[in-house]
């Protein structure tokens, strides 16, 4: 389980160019650090259930990222928060708060 | 800019078609966020999706697989609920609950 504040890193994986398959990490958050700031608690792989196998519970969290660093237009007021399941994320460093 | 994937757009990565949040492509279209009123075939099709789920035949999360697997010209031309009952013959079809005979048999039917 990541600390609430964890660093971490949107692993850079392109599954969908290796074939069928059902990700629900988005395109443009891969490569990219956030911080955890939220914990869902842990929830069957929709990675599996997508192809009716057996799915074990993954953790899901609510990452944070700079908007500034996806995307440069917009007001510095907008927050980017995006739910990721935790064999997305690479942890970076200790939590920061 | 992070250090890992210096980019300005995100055009280049080879992002699967549906997989348009944070596309630039659709940055300056609006997004239609007026409700829509369903139609008796929206509806039908919703209830055979929660049919499928209930009798344990197919769930959301392979609906969805099957809705992102349609090819790119059917998949901009469809609207909502006709990729969901593309989706759901196409899993149905690969889990041979019916062959594709049988569904041309049953739509000519009528």
């Amino acid at each position: 389980m990541l600390a609430l504040g964890a660093q971490v890193l949107v692993k850079n994986d392109w599954p969908e160019t290796r074939g069928p398959c059902h990700i629900r990490t988005p395109h443009y958050l891969r490569g990219h650090r956030g911080v955890v700031v939220r914990q869902f608690g842990a929830y069957p792989n929709p990675e599996d259930l997508a192809f009716a196998r057996p799915a074990a519970p993954v953790p899901l969290y609510h990452v944070a990222f700079s908007r500034r660093d996806i995307w440069p237009e917009g007001s510095d007021r907008d927050e980017l928060l995006v739910e990721i399941y935790e064999h997305w994320l690479e942890p970076t460093g200790a939590a920061s708060r | 800019m992070p250090d890992t994937y210096p980019h300005a757009t995100t055009d280049d990565l080879p992002r699967a078609m549906h997989d348009l949040g944070g596309a630039t492509k659709f940055m300056c279209e609006p997004v239609d966020i007026e409700p829509h009123a369903l139609t008796d075939f929206d509806k039908e099709v919703d209830a055979l999706r929660q049919i499928l789920g209930a009798r344990k035949i197919m769930g959301v999360d392979e609906l969805r697989r099957c809705i992102e697997a349609i090819p790119e010209a059917d998949y901009l031309r469809l609207s909502y609920y006709r990729k969901w009952i593309r989706s759901i013959t196409d899993n149905l079809l690969q889990k041979g609950v019916f062959t594709e005979a049988e569904l041309r048999a049953e739509l000519e039917r009528g």
